[in-house]
């Protein structure tokens, strides 16, 4: 009865391995390539208000940012809102020194392509916001970009 | 004679790989910067005039501590805001209710009609930031459109499906963002 049972060994032959390296190099790949290393903690609240005709920022390496918010850790800091620069609260006249350390740090040839992102909290007073962009102006840094959260356009 | 090199064993690439493999996967941050692009003036020196504008060719917007709007001192509202910078910054030859129009030469565009407006943007103190993004979000949607209709006019297609860069600067220049941005007031608070 049993002619047409399988001669062989009834094992699973094992799955061969030998590929998994080249599997995980190319995930690896995707990653390293994608990644942007984090540089500073924000210690301010950051929603930021949302737009729809918004345009995505380029080439990464020529932008500074700064924060502007409520603290996160109101027992410590207060409820008012700060600047951040870097890694550290800071007061309205420390903008046009922020702005003038982040143009020695480029190549001469990229300074006149930086761009400040602003990163403000929604709930934030224009007379805070504008307070740092006469500051930006004094400066030199005319170009900014008001960081907002993509919406998605409705037609009208 | 020539010797063998010995057979590298390649067993362990898989755990290197893996280590790496989920060193990224932990630093990747996926989120791309967005944002509203806008040019700031340089600072004027203290002595500087006031450049005289003509009255028709300004519309002012006025945006109060309530988070109200006004245009040319009469109310209005957000969702309306794009349709009227819209008809206005558009080309309307000889009628004093609308900017100056003038016939301007431009490269790749030849001679076309130019339209003088001027939005003047002023907020005052109090106004939060949120009302402000979504009335430089609108400005930017109105100003758009007066390109896309100028891009679909002269070339047929919209203004973002444009790919030579000497056209696009061409058109940014017909239709420039000639947003002002007075000042805010000393009102409304912080």
């Amino acid at each position: 009865m049993s002619r047409f049972k399988k001669q062989g060994s009834k094992e699973v032959p094992a799955i061969s391995t030998s590929s998994m390296p080249d599997i995980i190099f190319m995930l690896l790949f995707f990653f390293m390539v994608t990644t942007t290393m984090k540089e500073t903690t924000v210690m301010v609240k950051k929603t930021l208000p949302s737009a729809t005709e918004v345009v995505k920022l380029e080439k990464k390496s020529l932008v500074s940012f700064i924060h502007v918010g409520p603290p996160m850790n109101t027992k410590i800091y207060g409820t008012e809102s700060r600047i951040q620069l870097n890694d550290r609260f800071a007061s309205l006249s420390e903008i046009q020194e922020f702005v003038a350390k982040e143009r020695e740090a480029r190549d001469e040839y990229d300074r006149k392509f930086i761009t400040t992102s602003l990163k403000i909290y929604y709930e934030t007073k224009m007379g805070f916001v504008s307070d740092i962009k006469q500051e930006l102006r004094k400066a030199g840094a005319l170009k900014i970009n008001y960081s907002t959260r993509k919406e998605i356009a409705r037609r009208r | 004679m020539a010797r063998k090199t010995p057979q590298v064993n390649a067993g362990s690439m898989a755990d290197i790989a893996f280590l790496m493999l989920i060193f990224f996967l932990v630093t990747t941050t996926m989120d791309v910067d967005t944002g509203i692009i806008r040019q700031l003036s340089p600072p004027l020196p203290p002595d500087a005039e006031i450049p005289k504008i003509n009255e028709r060719n300004i519309m002012k917007i006025l945006v109060s501590s309530q988070d109200l709007l006004l245009v040319n001192d009469k109310h209005s509202d957000i969702n309306n805001l794009r349709a009227e910078v819209r008809d206005f910054m558009s080309i309307h030859p000889d009628n004093p209710d609308y900017p100056v129009v003038e016939l301007k030469t431009f490269d790749y565009l030849g001679e076309i009609p130019f339209s003088r407006g001027v939005i003047s943007l002023q907020s005052v103190r109090g106004t939060s930031y949120d009302m402000y993004i979504k009335v430089q979000n609108e400005l930017t949607a109105a100003f758009k459109d007066l390109r896309n209709d100028l891009a679909m006019l002269k070339y047929g297609r919209r203004y973002e499906d444009l790919i030579d860069e000497n056209i696009i600067g061409a058109i940014n220049k017909a239709i420039p963002l000639r947003i002002s941005e007075a000042e805010p007031r000393d009102i409304g608070g912080n």
